[in-house]
C-alpha cells in the first residue's frame, strides 16, 4: 500500500515563552510539581509563580502533541479525523482508552459507594503513559526532526499540518497542569498556553478580557519584504525587513453588545470593528455601480473599509431521500433547478445581508482552487450570462415555472390537482428570524408551491437531519482549509448524514460524482485537477441537490492609527504585523470624548425650580396651621 | 428562634430536592446528553464514538435517575441524577461541562463584579426611593405629589432595555460623562459602575416610589400619627421617626427578600455594560447548555431565596415587638 511520509524539520534555537513549568531545582527537577492550596496562596496564573524557565523547541515536543491528541481526557474533535489518515494512531488511542478506563476502575474499587468520578479526577488527574503503546505513525529522526507517515496520500494534511492542535506542546507544560491544585483554581493549559510565538497569555479572563504581551524569548522574524501585486501601492510593505511583533500588548475586550461595541469603536476605544446590519447605513455608503465604500462621517474620522468574501457558502439544500423532493430522475431534478430560480438570492442579500455577500455558482467560493469567474463559472440551470452588464443574469420565473410544469406539478399543484407542499427545517428562532421565512415562503408561492415552516431549536434541528426527517432545509459551511475537498466532501455519498452520520446533510449519493471525488483529492493543483472539478460541479449543478445560495462578504473597519491590515479568513498569526501609532490614538481619543456636562446641570436646575413653588405653599400651609395652634 | 431557624432549614430541604429534580427533568427534556456533546465537541466531524467517549469522560454515560443495571443502593447513586447533584449539598460545583472550569471558584470571581454592581444599585435606589416616596407623602396632594406618581408610573412602564440603550446613547455617547460600557479591577472599576448604577437607579425607582408612597400614605393616616402630630412635633419628625418606623414590615418584606440576590447580578444589565459576573454567567451556560453550571445556578438561586425568606423573617421581629417565633 502506498504511504504518504512527511519529513518535517524544526528551526533550530527555537526558544519557549518564560514558564513555571521549565523551572527546575538543584537537582534538575520540577521545580514546581506535587502543588498544593498552601504552595498557591496569592497565584491566579503562572505569571504568579517567582521562579521561570526556559528550553529549545526539540521534535519531541510536536511528537508529544500528536500522541496528547490521542489521549481521551484532551477530547480532540479532530482525533476521528486524524485516526484514519496517520498509520496506527487509532490503534494507539484506543490502547490509550483502555488504559485510562483501568485505571478509573481500579479507582472506583477501591473508592467503593462513595466514588464520584468528576469530583476524584478534579482532585487527582490521570496521567497517561504515551510511551506504553507504539505508535508507528510518527517517527523521531533526530532532536530536531521527525516523520508523520500516513495510511495514503492525502495532499490536504499541509493544511491540518497548520492548524493549532499541531502546535508543539513541551511535555513539561502538559504535567505542570496536571495538578489538581492549579485545576481547582482554573489554572489549566486551555487557559494559560505555553509557547514559541510573538505573544504570550499575560491576563486570560475570557469573561472581561484576554491581554497578550510580547514574548521576550521570541525569536528573529522580519516582515515580509514581498506581497501580492497591490500590497506596496496600499502601504502594506512599509515595514518590510523590520522585526516583529510591533505591539507590546494586545487586548481583546469581551463586549457581547453590538450596539455599545459599535459606539465604544466610534469613540476611539476599539481599534477595529466589524459592521453589524444597524450600523451598515451610518459606516458604508454603496456607489451607483454596486462597490462600497465609507460614509462621509466615517472618511472624517481617517477609517478605513477593508471587505474580503469569506471561505464560506450558506446554501438551501433537498434530503435526496425524499420521495418529493429527492431522486434523480429528470422530472425531479427539474423541480429542484426550478425551486433555485425562483430563490433569489441576490435580492436575499439586498435585503438581509445589506448587500455583503456574493451568489454561489457551486458550493466553491472564490480564492478556492477550481472556482471560476465570469462567464466560465456560471450555473446554466440558473443563470444566463447578460452580455451587456458582463454579469450572470437569473433566470426567469417564468423558466422556473416552465420548469416545474415538465416536473409535473403545473402551477405548484400534482397531477390530481393537490397543491405541492414542502416543509423547511430551520433552526431560525431569533426574532430576526420570521422575515428571511416569509421571504423563502414568498418565493415558493411564486411557483404555486405551499412551503410548511417547522422551526425548531439546533438540537431538534440537528436530530431530524440525522434521521433525514425533512424535506428542504438552510445550512452553511465554513472552510477548515482552503482547498475545494472541503467543500466538495460535502456531497460525498459516503459522507452522508443519515446513512453515515456526515456532513451531507442533503443525502446527495451520485455514483459518478463520488468516483470523481476520489480521483480529485489526492491530486495536486492544476489543470488535471481543474477539469475533474469541472465535471464535477457539471453533475452537482444538474441535479441541484444544494440551492447553491451566497458566500458572505466581510466587511471591517480600522481606524487610522492601525497598519498592515490584510483581511485572510484562514491566517490565524496576523498579529504581529499590525502596528499602532498609539499617540495619535491617544490625541483622537481626547479630541473625540471632551465630556459635555452642561445639560445635566440644565436639567437639575430645571426639577430644583419647579418644585419651589410647592416648597414655598407647603411651608406657609405649615406656618398657618402652626399659627392657628 | 434558633428552633425556629433549624426547622426552616429542614423543611428546606425537600425543596432543593425538588428543585434538582425539577432543573434536571427539565434540562434533560430539552437536552440530550448526547446534543450537550455534540455542541461542545463542534459541529463539525462529530463521530457517533467521539460522543460516546465524551459523555463517558463527563458521567453523562449512565442513566438520569434510575440504574437498571446496578444492584442495592447503586441503583440509585450510579446515575447522572446522584452523581452530578449530591456534591452540591456541601457546595461542590464540580467542573464546567464545556471549559471544564471549576464552578465554585468562577462563582467565587465573578460574585464581586455582580455585587460591585447590584450593591450600590441596591441600597442608593432604596434610600432614594423612600426618600422621594416620604417627600411625596409630605407633599401630598400638590402638584408635586400628583406629577411625581405621574412620572414614577411612567418610569416603572418603561422597559429596562430601553433606559440601558437611552442611557449609553445620552450620558455615555452623546454627553460623554461615563464609559459605555467595560469593567475593571479593583477601583478602577469604579468609573464603569457609575452609569450601570444610574440607570439601574432610574430603572427601580418608579416601582420603589410608588410602593413605599402607598405604605407611607396609609401609616400617617393611622392614630398614633395624628397623636405625634398634636404633640406638636414637626411634620420631618412625624414622618422620619414615626411614620417610617412603623411602614417598615411592608418595607422588609420587599427588601430583606432581595438581599441574598445581590450575589446573582443581573442578567440584563451585565450582558450591556460588559460586566463579568454571575448574571452573565447564567445567561452564558444556557446558550451553550452547559448543564453543570445551570444545575449549580438554580441550586444557589434555591439556596438563597431560602435564606432571604428566613431573613426576612427574622428581621420582622427585630422591627415589630408584636412578631415572636411561635
Amino acid at each position: 500500500m502506498a504511504r504518504a511520509v512527511y519529513e518535517l524539520r524544526v528551526k533550530r534555537g527555537v526558544m519557549y515563552q518564560e514558564h513555571p513549568a521549565f523551572a527546575r531545582d538543584a537537582a534538575g527537577k520540577p521545580l514546581y510539581s506535587g502543588l498544593d492550596e498552601k504552595g498557591l496562596l496569592g497565584v491566579s496564573g503562572p505569571e504568579d509563580f517567582k521562579v521561570k524557565g526556559t528550553r529549545e523547541l526539540t521534535a519531541d515536543d510536536f511528537i508529544y502533541q500528536i500522541m496528547r491528541l490521542a489521549d481521551p481526557q484532551v477530547e480532540s474533535p479532530v482525533l476521528s479525523i486524524l485516526e484514519k489518515y496517520i498509520l496506527g494512531l487509532k490503534e494507539y488511542s484506543d490502547a490509550l482508552r483502555v488504559d485510562l478506563e483501568e485505571i478509573r476502575a481500579k479507582r472506583r474499587a477501591a473508592a467503593g459507594l462513595a466514588y464520584n468520578q468528576a469530583v476524584d479526577e478534579e482532585q487527582n488527574p490521570i496521567i497517561l503513559d504515551f510511551w506504553k503503546h507504539p505508535l508507528p505513525g510518527v517517527e523521531k529522526v533526530d532532536s530536531h526532526t521527525f516523520r508523520i507517515i500516513l495510511k495514503t496520500k492525502y495532499p490536504q494534511f499541509v493544511y491540518w499540518l497548520a492548524m493549532p492542535f499541531f502546535s508543539p506542546m513541551p511535555r513539561e507544560a502538559a504535567e505542570f497542569y496536571k495538578q489538581g491544585a492549579l485545576a481547582q483554581r482554573n489554572i489549566t493549559i486551555d487557559r494559560f498556553p505555553v509557547g514559541t510565538g510573538p505573544y504570550v497569555m499575560a491576563t486570560f479572563n475570557p469573561n472581561m478580557e484576554i491581554a497578550l504581551a510580547r514574548n521576550k524569548n521570541f525569536h528573529y522574524e522580519p516582515f515580509p519584504e514581498e506581497g501580492e501585486a497591490e500590497d506596496e501601492k496600499a502601504g502594506l510593505l512599509k515595514h518590510a525587513g523590520q522585526k516583529l511583533p510591533f505591539m507590546d500588548r494586545i487586548v481583546f475586550k469581551l463586549e457581547k453588545e453590538a450596539i455599545p461595541r459599535w459606539n465604544k469603536f466610534l469613540q476611539g476605544y476599539y481599534d477595529n470593528s466589524g459592521i453589524s446590519s444597524d450600523s451598515f447605513d451610518q459606516a458604508v455608503s454603496m456607489s451607483t455601480t454596486g462597490k462600497p465604500g465609507l460614509t462621509e462621517e466615517m472618511s472624517e474620522r481617517g477609517m478605513r473599509l477593508l471587505t474580503s468574501v469569506r471561505p464560506s457558502t450558506y446554501y438551501s439544500g433537498f434530503n435526496m431521500l425524499d420521495d418529493v423532493v429527492g431522486g434523480y430522475t429528470p422530472e425531479k431534478q427539474k423541480l429542484r433547478q426550478a425551486i433555485s430560480i425562483a430563490l433569489d438570492y441576490e435580492e436575499y442579500i439586498e435585503i438581509f445581508n445589506n448587500g455583503r455577500g456574493m451568489s454561489a455558482m457551486s458550493a466553491l467560493p472564490p480564492d478556492i482552487f477550481g472556482y471560476k469567474e465570469g462567464r466560465e463559472g456560471l450555473n446554466p440551470y440558473v443563470y444566463d450570462w447578460d452580455e451587456a452588464r458582463k454579469r450572470p443574469a437569473r433566470k426567469s420565473i417564468e423558466e422556473a415555472r416552465r420548469l416545474l410544469a415538465e416536473a409535473g406539478y403545473p402551477g405548484g399543484r400534482d397531477r390530481d390537482g393537490r397543491p405541492l407542499v414542502i416543509t423547511f427545517d430551520n433552526p431560525w428562532t431569533g426574532a430576526d428570524s420570521t422575515p428571511m421565512i416569509n421571504w423563502y415562503i414568498k418565493k415558493f408561492a411564486l411557483l404555486g408551491i405551499q412551503l410548511e415552516n417547522r422551526t425548531t431549536d439546533y438540537n431538534r434541528f440537528q436530530e431530524k437531519m440525522f434521521r433525514g426527517n425533512f424535506q428542504f432545509f438552510s445550512w452553511g459551511w465554513n472552510a477548515d482549509y482552503p482547498d475545494p475537498e472541503n467543500f466538495f466532501f460535502l456531497l460525498v455519498g459516503s459522507n452522508s448524514k443519515v446513512a453515515h452520520q456526515g456532513e451531507n446533510a442533503a443525502n446527495y449519493s451520485n455514483p459518478e460524482f463520488d468516483r470523481l471525488f476520489k480521483v480529485m483529492e489526492n491530486m495536486d493543483n492544476g489543470p488535471e485537477r481543474q477539469k475533474v472539478i469541472d465535471e464535477m460541479m457539471a453533475l452537482a449543478r444538474a441535479d441541484a441537490p444544494w440551492v447553491w445560495g451566497f458566500h458572505p462578504v466581510a466587511f471591517s473597519l480600522q481606524h487610522g492609527w492601525v497598519e498592515n491590515v490584510k483581511p485572510n479568513p484562514m491566517a490565524n498569526n496576523t498579529m504581529k504585523y499590525i502596528k499602532i501609532d498609539a499617540a495619535r490614538r491617544q490625541a483622537r481619543r481626547d479630541e473625540w470624548n471632551r465630556p459635555n456636562v452642561w445639560p445635566v446641570v440644565a436639567v437639575i436646575a430645571i426639577l430644583a425650580i419647579s418644585s419651589l413653588p410647592a416648597i414655598i405653599t407647603m411651608r406657609r400651609k405649615r406656618g398657618l396651621s402652626k399659627k392657628k395652634d | 428562634m434558633l428552633s425556629y431557624i433549624i426547622r426552616r432549614i429542614l423543611y428546606a430541604i425537600p425543596i432543593i430536592i425538588g428543585v434538582n429534580v425539577l432543573t434536571a427533568l427539565l434540562f434533560f427534556y430539552v437536552n440530550k446528553p448526547d446534543d450537550m456533546a455534540r455542541k461542545i465537541l463542534g459541529e463539525k466531524n462529530v463521530t457517533p464514538a467521539a460522543i460516546e467517549n465524551w459523555k463517558r469522560d463527563h458521567g453523562y454515560n449512565l442513566p438520569s435517575f434510575v440504574n437498571t443495571e446496578e444492584e442495592g443502593v447503586k441503583k440509585l447513586t450510579e446515575t447522572i441524577f446522584f452523581q452530578k447533584s449530591v456534591p452540591l449539598l456541601w457546595f461542590d460545583f464540580g467542573r464546567s461541562d464545556r471549559n471544564n472550569i471549576d464552578i465554585g471558584e468562577e462563582i467565587k470571581t465573578r460574585m464581586w463584579p455582580s455585587l460591585a454592581i447590584s450593591l450600590p444599585m441596591f441600597a442608593a435606589g432604596l434610600v432614594i426611593s423612600l426618600f422621594l416616596a416620604m417627600m411625596l407623602a409630605y407633599y401630598r396632594a400638590t402638584y408635586i405629589d400628583i406629577w411625581g406618581v405621574v412620572l414614577a408610573v411612567v418610569l416603572m412602564s418603561v422597559s429596562t432595555l430601553f433606559y440601558i440603550i437611552g442611557g449609553q446613547y445620552i450620558l455615555g455617547k452623546l454627553l460623554r460623562l461615563f464609559p459605555i460600557s467595560g469593567y475593571d479591577t479593583g477601583l478602577h472599576a469604579a468609573k464603569f459602575l457609575v452609569l450601570p448604577v444610574i440607570i439601574g437607579i432610574i430603572a427601580s425607582i418608579g416601582v420603589g416610589v410608588r410602593f413605599y408612597r402607598t405604605v407611607f400614605l396609609e401609616e400617617i393616616n393611622k392614630d398614633h400619627i395624628r397623636t405625634a402630630r398634636a404633640k406638636g412635633l414637626t411634620e420631618g419628625m412625624v414622618l422620619f421617626k414615626h411614620a417610617l418606623k412603623n411602614a417598615m414590615i411592608p418595607v422588609l418584606t420587599n427588601v430583606v427578600v432581595s438581599i441574598p440576590f445581590l450575589f446573582y447580578g443581573s442578567l440584563i444589565m451585565e450582558t450591556f455594560f460588559a460586566i463579568p459576573g454571575l448574571g452573565n454567567f447564567t445567561i452564558d451556560a444556557i446558550q451553550s447548555q452547559d448543564f453543570a453550571i445551570v444545575r449549580s445556578m438554580v441550586y444557589l438561586g434555591s439556596i438563597l431565596y431560602i435564606i432571604g425568606l428566613i431573613l426576612t423573617d427574622i428581621s420582622y421581629t427585630l422591627v415589630d415587638p408584636r412578631v415572636r417565633f411561635e
